[in-house]
């Protein structure tokens, strides 16, 4: 188990390409940590700097205290689960999560031991003897898990290992991996691009995009007091309405309706709000112009207009809905306003 | 998966008539002939012959000479199949890691493919000439008179040099590619559990280029044993002497200069049968164990 500190980690590839731009965060003992974010928005450059497989360019990363810019990836005490699954193709399941402590001069019978007890864990003890060609993806995905648990690293480190399994399994391992890493309690990095991910398994999230830490936050923060318009459009899934309105008379303006109690500055504003933060209302300010119903069994997803702009909505299920206008209001304290040339939120 | 089929069956086989005719007038045809030949004496003039059976294998046997060739060329086969392998992974595995410049290194080490075996044995003349060739006098200077053509061990170190010169480019090529073809993160996967270069080397990458090795093994045997001809043909100036030879140029030997066209094709109808098991082995390998996918 370790803390990590990244201080101002930076990295521009050769070509000038500038991957991450200097970045700081710190992890705690045990904690589970997923960085997310769309691809390209330098989440993987960072997990690979972590794990010594890219050079860093600026900044300092401490494992423990202890600088490991420079230390080899074998050093770092650190495990790492692959997209792909990485496992060596010519080597047994067996040899594959023993590989790494046969290097490390572990006891022929100790490696054993932990073999087993890897194997034990992950419902891997009858495939031992396969090769991993003849293994299905999920079995795959576990082995390169006991690849990395039974080294008792430091430090587990996850390159978007559920991106290549079907939505079912990766549902299930999902559950699994989380669970696993509360029973070690081993500090992890996990990164993704999957939302419903990054909010379900993590203790603390950080949102990237385009080489930049847009929000780190648990997951209740940052679905509900997302820090930018990014962060509020790329976390939930439907994403969270953003229309533009102005602020006059400390009243929210928009589309000549009015939100009273906002105590702000007047000028142009973008203001937030979640799907499930609107409701039907008769006595609503607010006339959403529903076009589509989507039926999604538990609930229903409205879409439509309002003052022009598209909005989506959630009602439960209990709720008669067709198309056409209806009332509605907002939850006002549920609602993030956002500065609209930076994006950032305000208050 | 759902296969194609041809509506009559003469079609397909109009449509291999071509490559047929070219496998029998250029192999099947001279095969059968060489087999023929091999059971008969030609007179020393070229008039007639005669049916002997089986004496120019039982004479081949009892000859020194043949034998003497015989094991030159296991060691000529084994020499320039195991160092063209050996430095074509070197440099391959060299090539792999660099990044800036690399198609010019690339292409620097693969240009001397497009060389014909004659060429590269007439630039072996040039480099090995006995007064100004710069390996004579660079040999010279360690106290050897390197003379190529008088000294049996000359000749042949010059004769391996070159042919494995020759083969090097084509082997580089396929370890480059496999290397290539390795998955990066498996790579980076051994960098995690292996801190040793070498390790990794030995016991991630190696066995991984293994399927392209063997396949190469055989190529290289193939070259060494017959492909290798132009080579020794230049370098001894058509003027065998005393200097070694392969079997396949003793073929030549025998049967062009020496008109004993029964006793070269007895020894061509043996290599045949050496090729043959070489195939076969191969193919065993193959189906077997060298695949991992």
């Amino acid at each position: 188990m370790a803390q990590v500190h990244l201080n101002d980690l930076h990295k521009v590839y050769p070509n000038g390409y500038e991957a991450l731009k200097p970045s700081s965060f710190h992890i705690e003992d045990g904690e589970f940590v997923v960085l997310v974010g769309p691809s390209g928005c330098g989440k993987s450059t960072l997990l690979r700097m972590v794990a010594g497989l890219e050079e860093i360019t600026a900044g300092a990363l401490k494992i423990d205290d202890k600088v490991v810019n420079h230390v080899d990836p074998a050093d770092r005490d650190i495990a790492m689960v692959f997209q792909n699954y990485a496992l060596y193709p010519h080597m047994t399941v067996r040899k594959n999560i023993a590989y790494g402590l046969q290097n490390r001069k572990v006891a022929k019978d100790e490696i054993a031991r932990k073999v087993d007890e890897a194997a034990e864990m992950l419902n891997l003890g009858e495939y031992l003897d396969r090769k991993p060609s003849q293994l299905s993806g999920g079995q795959r995905q576990r082995v390169a898990m006991g690849r990395a648990i039974v080294r008792d690293p430091s430090l587990f480190l996850f390159d978007e290992p559920l991106s290549n399994l079907d939505a079912k399994l990766r549902h299930q391992m999902r559950i699994e991996i989380k669970a696993l890493q509360r029973r070690l309690g081993v500090t992890s990095i996990y990164v993704t691009h999957d939302q419903v991910e990054a909010m379900t398994m993590a203790d603390r999230i950080i949102v990237m995009n385009a080489g930049r830490i847009e929000q780190i936050g648990t997951p209740e923060e940052v679905y509900h007091r997302p820090a930018s318009t990014f962060v509020a459009s790329f976390m939930g899934a439907p994403p969270m309405n953003l229309l533009p309105g102005e602020i006059a008379d400390s009243a929210l303006r928009f589309a000549g309706m009015e939100l009273e109690g906002c105590g702000r500055e007047a000028g142009p504003i973008v203001f937030g709000v979640r799907p499930e933060d609107i409701l039907p209302d008769e006595d609503g300010a607010l006339m959403l112009d529903v076009e589509i119903v989507e039926e999604l069994g538990a609930h229903r997803l409205l879409h439509g207009t309002m003052g022009g702009e598209q909005v989506t909505m959630h009602v439960g299920k209990e709720t008669a809905v067709s198309t056409g206008p209806l009332s509605v209001s907002v939850v006002p304290e549920a609602v993030s306003l956002f500065d609209p040339d930076s994006g950032l939120r305000l208050s | 998966m759902k296969r194609a089929g041809f509506a009559t069956k003469w079609l397909p086989i109009l449509l291999l008539v071509p490559q047929l005719t070219i496998i029998a007038v250029f192999f099947y045809w001279p095969a059968a002939h060489a087999v023929q030949s091999s059971f008969y004496l030609q007179d020393p003039f070229g008039f007639g012959s005669s049916f002997v059976g089986f004496d120019n294998y039982s004479d081949l046997m009892d000859n020194r000479e043949y034998r003497r060739i015989a094991w030159f060329t296991v060691i000529f086969t084994v020499l320039v199949t195991f160092f063209s392998l050996a430095i074509a992974l070197l440099l391959a595995v060299k090539a792999d890691k660099v990044i800036r410049g690399a198609k010019s290194y690339r292409t620097l080490i693969m240009w001397v493919y497009a060389v014909a075996p004659p060429v590269a044995g007439f630039i072996g003349l040039i480099l090995f000439n006995q007064s100004w060739g710069p390996l004579t006098r660079l040999i010279g200077q360690f106290g050897h008179q390197f003379t190529l053509g008088v000294n049996y061990t000359d000749t042949a170190f010059a004769m391996v040099l070159v042919s494995v010169w020759k083969q090097v480019p084509v082997n580089f090529i396929f370890f480059l590619s496999g290397l290539q073809s390795i998955p990066k993160s498996v790579r980076e996967a051994a960098l995690i559990d292996n801190r040793s270069a070498s390790g990794r080397f030995w016991d991630v990458t190696f066995p991984l280029l293994a399927p392209t090795g063997f396949f190469l093994l055989i190529i290289n045997i193939t070259y060494a044993l017959f492909d290798t001809f132009g080579v020794i043909d230049t370098l001894v100036k058509g003027e065998p002497g005393n200097n070694p030879m392969t079997l396949v140029y003793k073929v030549y030997v025998d049967g062009f200069r020496g008109n004993d066209l029964g006793g070269s094709s007895a020894q061509s109808v043996i290599l045949m049968i050496l090729v043959l098991a070489l195939t076969v082995f191969q193919f065993r390998m193959l189906e077997r164990r060298i695949h991992y996918t």
